[in-house]
């Protein structure tokens, strides 16, 4: 068919609804859908949808974003109940539509399409995500910090796939574990461990273990493999979590089998 | 030091429902699988017994033949050896996920790992066929 000659270049005709979870904690009890028709522009995301709701239609809306280009992690909502980064899901896919815009699953509600991440930042931490030396090989006499670690390509490709998270939280609003037991500590930050504990730079692998050898840790996960599918990133948190889990054991086998002075 | 909070923030938890795992398709895969391992349970209980039945004497043997003909044994067995080919495509599926195989500082590829689970099935299968009836 013929574009239709006075529209934009790369626009289509017609539009598609979103349907958007409206919550307002100083008047409502609970969250309610509100329907908004969005322009369907083939180069149009949800969050493009949802921007053009908050400048043309309704100031009062609230989500987060920032980038609009799926490095920056804080666009993440459930669309039509799949945690996606609504800067990477296009109208043009959905369509006919309507499209269930709602928060990100398993966390706290705080207002329309904002979540409490709070859980979570609180759980990062715990996990130690940095380098740990047992040594200052690279102190100069004053305490700075002279000189550089070296590590070869191989070494660099051992932890590079973990590395890539941008902390999302998709994979948590896909983890039924998380959902039924917010204790667990979750996909992204046992990911991030797994990130630093193979980075050929680190000794910090025992302190981690402390952590995640836990009932909240690494065995809480019963390897449902949904925070891997949603990941935006490829990070394969269900993977790293597993492979914990290998270690964890392997911990448990030589602290019953060995002397105490040869672990 | 008690920190102070600039608001005062209501927040709407929402509760996640019992049914949760026929929202979708993954999640009811996964709690089949979970509920394979009954089965596999039931599998292991049938076989020791079986052996057991066989070590005792002829006639243990054949009552136990007669008690796994009977309709009810039969319907389960049927269900648990579906649990069973499920328990192992799905757990045999994940497993490159969880081990990470290298060979010669490559990473193995994943459905290499995959095949190498279905041919070690195929030989044990092999080797206890001609076990019990060489």
């Amino acid at each position: 068919m013929p574009s239709n000659p006075g529209s934009n270049p790369g626009s289509n005709s017609g539009s598609i609804r979103l349907q958007v979870t409206r919550y307002r904690p100083e008047s409502d009890s609970e969250p309610r859908f509100q329907e908004y028709d969005v322009p369907l522009r083939k180069e149009w995301t949800v969050l493009d949808g949802l921007n053009h709701v908050k400048n043309e239609v309704d100031t009062t809306l609230s989500f987060r974003w920032s980038c609009r280009m799926g490095i920056c992690g804080s666009c993440g909502m459930n669309v039509n109940g799949d945690p996606k980064l609504t800067c990477a899901a296009f109208l043009d896919d959905y369509a006919p539509g309507p499209i269930r815009v709602e928060p990100l699953a398993n966390f706290p509600v705080v207002r329309d399409l904002v979540v409490d991440i709070n859980d979570f930042m609180e759980k990062l931490p715990r996990v130690k995500p940095w380098i740990i030396r047992d040594d200052d090989a690279l102190l100069d006499g004053d305490g700075e910090i002279d000189g550089e670690y070296l590590q070869t390509p191989e070494e660099l490709d051992a932890y590079k796939q973990f590395s890539m998270c941008i902390n999302c939280m998709l994979c948590y609003a896909a983890c039924p574990v998380y959902g039924l037991d917010p204790e667990f500590m979750g996909p992204a930050a046992i990911a991030l461990a797994e990130r630093y504990d193979l980075d050929s730079r680190d000794h910090g692998a025992r302190e981690r273990l402390d952590v995640l050898i836990e009932h909240e840790g690494v065995w809480g996960c019963t390897f449902v493999g949904e925070c891997t599918r949603v990941c935006p990133n490829h990070v394969d948190p269900a993977g790293a979590i597993q492979r914990y889990k290998v270690k964890a054991a392997k911990e448990n086998v030589m602290a019953f089998l060995l002397p105490r002075g040869a672990r | 030091m008690s920190t102070p909070r600039a608001t005062e923030v209501r927040v709407y938890n929402r509760p996640m429902s019992t049914w949760w795992w026929t929202r979708r398709r993954t999640y009811f895969v996964f709690v089949m699988r979970e509920l394979s391992s009954i089965f596999v349970a039931w599998f292991v209980g049938f076989l020791l017994a079986f052996v057991y039945s066989v070590g005792r004497s002829e006639a243990a043997y054949q009552d136990f033949l007669d008690w796994a003909a009977t309709p009810w044994v039969v319907v389960i067995n049927v269900i648990a050896a579906a649990f069973l080919a499920l328990h192992v495509v799905t757990w045999f599926s994940l497993t490159p996920q969880a081990m990470d195989v290298r060979i010669g500082g490559q990473k193995a590829p994943a459905a290499a790992i995959i095949a190498s689970q279905y041919v070690g099935l195929a030989v044990v299968s092999a080797f206890v066929l001609w076990l019990v009836t060489r």
